[in-house]
């Protein structure tokens, strides 16, 4: 508690929620141009503060004085509300979002299933904001972000779902503090396969960063935005991103309390909690940098045919190993084999044979 | 018994098709070309190019100007490969002249065609790896190396882009010393990058589920089409213009010509890669070869060039298909005619059969797959 009245304190907590939010594109943008520049051999910004680190600083004075512009042909009241639709089930999706045993904002019982279920809501703000420009890569851009989301969050949730039936709760601290001997992705490698991948795709990344896809509909509802309205749709993506990473680190690798325990100090369970959340941001941007986009039917096709499929499975292997009582080992075991199963699957599907052109004819003289 | 279909739903709203715009400025159009798509939703109805943007009639340009100065607009065409495109201009005015070219000559040509070639096939792995969503990974890692082959031919020539280095009968003036092991250490590093562009996308199971069947040409439909290249070879039909009617001193080297099998995109993608390797194996080859002394001009060439009547077509393998020149000459001091075959185009004017039926963010990698250059395209 960080004052005696609730009231007080909750309003302190979202306050400090208020002012850190905005700041994490700062941090997260900055990584981004320079991890993805390392991985390209580049040096990434370097002349704006020392070794760049003032230069999404800069960017965002940029973009904040901008001019806000909106096509004549827009629908107003769409356009112009869109970016709040979708930061604002961001924001209200990390007040349930503990990051370590006492920083947190509200510890709900249902904190995981209220995560999933607002981060979701921001879809109608990429609808809307598609709808509104009146411009058709925006609307294709929208379309498909729809279509996108209907297609990952059924994985994702049933992941999750996993995840609460092995720590029985759904509150997130509980569920973290039952990892304090072993996380739980050594149970479910399975579902945190899903986890991520879904999470790929609910950040719009590579290889599924599909409604924004910069050679196909040149940044897809973004298009008309310019100025804050475009940076809210980027707060927003970074702080998706944040989420995401926090999440997959809570349920999956523990959280502040594996390995040390919850009795580590506070701060040791912050720097636990940064590297794990770290550890999943850079995976996040390494995707960037090293994966093509895949199609838009194509990304439907796996997560209905693969990772759906996969999902239930991990649930059905978690219902029957706790139903009749088997030993967790069983857990690891039947997921992993699955896991295994899932990437042969899909190693093997990128591989099947094409039929080939038989050469029926030659123009030339016989070649050697 | 046979169970029977529900009756098709009848929509009460009317859906239309979408047309867009892809270009004149658009991320995935390589220069300034426009695509008009017709889409149902994801997928192309109907795709129209329309070219012309870059139009600048070097052609008839040519023609007003002597044979020296018409090298100039050689480079300006193909403007990824421009010692192929000047070769070929060369190799007419030298077939009308009958101007015999020194050997130490012909091996420079080589060598600098054919890094000019791997340069070219760099810049289209990297422009198709942004357009497939890579972000600008296999781009960084090509030019890394294009800027290493382009230093070079800025030592040789002076330019950078607009090299202008070859002249009927020879080249301009000599290569610079220590220019052979530059040329080594280059290509070792060039086939570096040739293999890390290998490992970052050709197993890539994203990169496979995308290109993979994409479009299959047969052999049939890529000769009817007039395709040539890379885009010929990819369908399964070998024939390079270096091995097929050796020009120059190409009978000299040994080398491989790799075809596809289905024609697809990731067929094309194959073939231009091995293309790479390949022009090492010519270069390296080229340089044991090359005589280190000797004369770089064909002797009593003037400045000023008169050509007896004559008209030649003359045509060469650049990165992008068989590069053509029909060249008239009346005894003038310049071209009479210039006629360029361009490969590109040929290419290009399939594009409508190729991407409709397929989904819109597939026409766009189709269109990638050509390796398009517009100066090209429009001259």
């Amino acid at each position: 508690m960080i004052a005696d009245n609730p009231w007080v304190d909750a309003l302190v907590r979202l306050g400090v929620l208020a002012i850190a939010m905005p700041l994490i594109p700062l941090v997260l943008v900055y990584l981004e141009r320079k991890v993805i520049g390392r991985i390209q051999m580049r040096l990434g910004p370097m002349r704006v503060g020392p070794h760049g680190t003032l230069q999404t600083v800069a960017d965002t004075i940029k973009l904040l004085t901008k001019e806000d512009l909106r096509p004549r042909s827009a629908d107003r009241w769409t356009f112009e509300l869109a970016p709040f639709v979708v930061v604002v089930p961001t924001l209200v999706a990390f007040v349930a979002l503990p990051f370590t045993g006492g920083f947190f904002i509200r510890n709900l019982a249902l904190g995981l299933f209220f995560i999933v279920a607002v981060s979701g809501l921001s879809i109608v703000g990429f609808l809307m904001a598609g709808w509104g420009s009146d411009n058709k890569y925006a609307l294709l851009g929208g379309a498909r972000a729809a279509a996108q989301l209907i297609s990952y969050e059924i994985p994702l949730v049933l992941a999750v779902l996993a995840v609460a039936m092995i720590g029985g709760s759904l509150n997130l601290e509980e569920l973290v503090n039952q990892q304090g001997r072993v996380p739980f992705i050594i149970w479910q490698p399975l579902a945190f396969l899903i986890f991520t991948t879904a999470g790929l795709a609910e950040v719009y990344r590579n290889p599924f960063d599909i409604p924004v896809a910069e050679s196909e509909v040149v940044g897809g509802p973004f298009i008309e935005y310019s100025g804050i309205r475009w940076s809210m749709f980027q707060l927003a993506e970074y702080a998706t991103t944040l989420l995401i990473a926090v999440l997959a680190s809570l349920i999956f690798l523990g959280g502040w309390n594996w390995p040390l325990g919850n009795e580590a100090g506070a701060w040791l369970q912050i720097i636990w909690i940064v590297l794990k959340t770290s550890f999943f941001v850079l995976f996040f941007f390494w995707a960037r940098a090293s994966l093509p986009r895949l199609r838009v039917d194509q990304l439907m096709a796996f997560c209905w045919q693969v990772l759906l499929p996969f999902a239930f499975l991990q649930v059905i292997i978690n219902g029957l190993v706790l139903v009749y009582g088997w030993p967790d080992l069983l857990l690891g075991v039947f997921s992993g084999l699955a896991t295994i199963a899932a990437a042969y699957l899909t190693y093997r599907s990128a591989r099947q044979a094409v039929e080939p052109y038989s050469p029926r004819y030659q123009t030339v003289r016989s070649i050697s | 018994m046979a169970t029977e279909l529900p009756p098709p739903v009848e929509h009460e709203l009317e859906t239309i098709d979408l047309n867009i715009n892809v270009g004149p400025q658009h991320p995935a159009t390589h220069g300034v070309f426009r695509m008009i798509l017709t889409v149902d939703g994801e997928l192309v109805v109907d795709a129209d190019p329309v070219i012309g943007y870059m139009h600048r009639g070097g052609e008839k340009l040519s023609e007003n100007c002597d044979y020296r100065q018409a090298i100039g607009y050689q480079d300006r065409t193909d403007y990824l490969a421009q010692f192929n495109t000047e070769w070929t201009y060369m190799l007419a005015v030298e077939k009308v002249g009958g101007i015999e070219v020194p050997e130490r000559a012909e091996y420079i040509r080589v060598i600098l065609g054919e890094l000019n070639r791997i340069s070219s096939h760099f810049m289209f792995a990297g422009a198709f790896g942004t357009d497939i969503g890579l972000f600008g990974t296999p781009f960084m890692y090509s030019f890394r190396e294009r800027e290493r082959i382009q230093d070079l031919f800025e030592e040789v020539t002076g330019e950078r882009m607009m090299y202008n280095y070859f002249r009927p009968g020879g080249v301009a003036w000599d290569i610079p010393d220590g220019f052979k092991d530059k040329v080594r250490d280059v290509l070792k590093e060039a086939q570096q990058g040739i293999d890390d562009l290998d490992g970052l996308m050709t197993e890539n199971e994203v990169f496979l589920a995308r290109c993979r069947g994409l479009n299959p040409v047969s052999p049939e439909e890529a000769i009817n089409w007039g395709f040539s290249g890379p885009m010929l070879r990819a369908t399964g039909v070998k024939h390079d213009l270096r091995r097929a009617e050796p020009y120059s001193i190409y009978d000299r080297f040994d080398f491989d010509i790799p075809v596809g099998t289905s024609g697809d995109v990731y067929d094309r993608y194959l073939v231009r890669l091995e293309e790479m390797r390949q022009s090492a194996r010519i270069v390296e080859q080229a340089l044991e070869q090359i005589p280190d002394e000797g004369p770089i001009m064909a002797p009593g060439i003037k400045r000023v060039l008169r050509l007896p009547h004559g008209e030649v077509y003359a045509r060469t393998e650049t990165p992008r298909g068989e590069y053509g020149i029909y060249l008239i000459s009346r005894g003038g001091e310049g071209p009479y005619r210039l006629k360029i075959r361009s490969p590109c185009f040929c290419n290009l004017s399939a594009l409508r059969n190729m991407a409709v039926g397929n989904y819109m963010a597939d026409a766009i990698i189709i269109l990638g797959s050509i390796d398009i250059v517009l100066c090209e395209v429009d001259r």
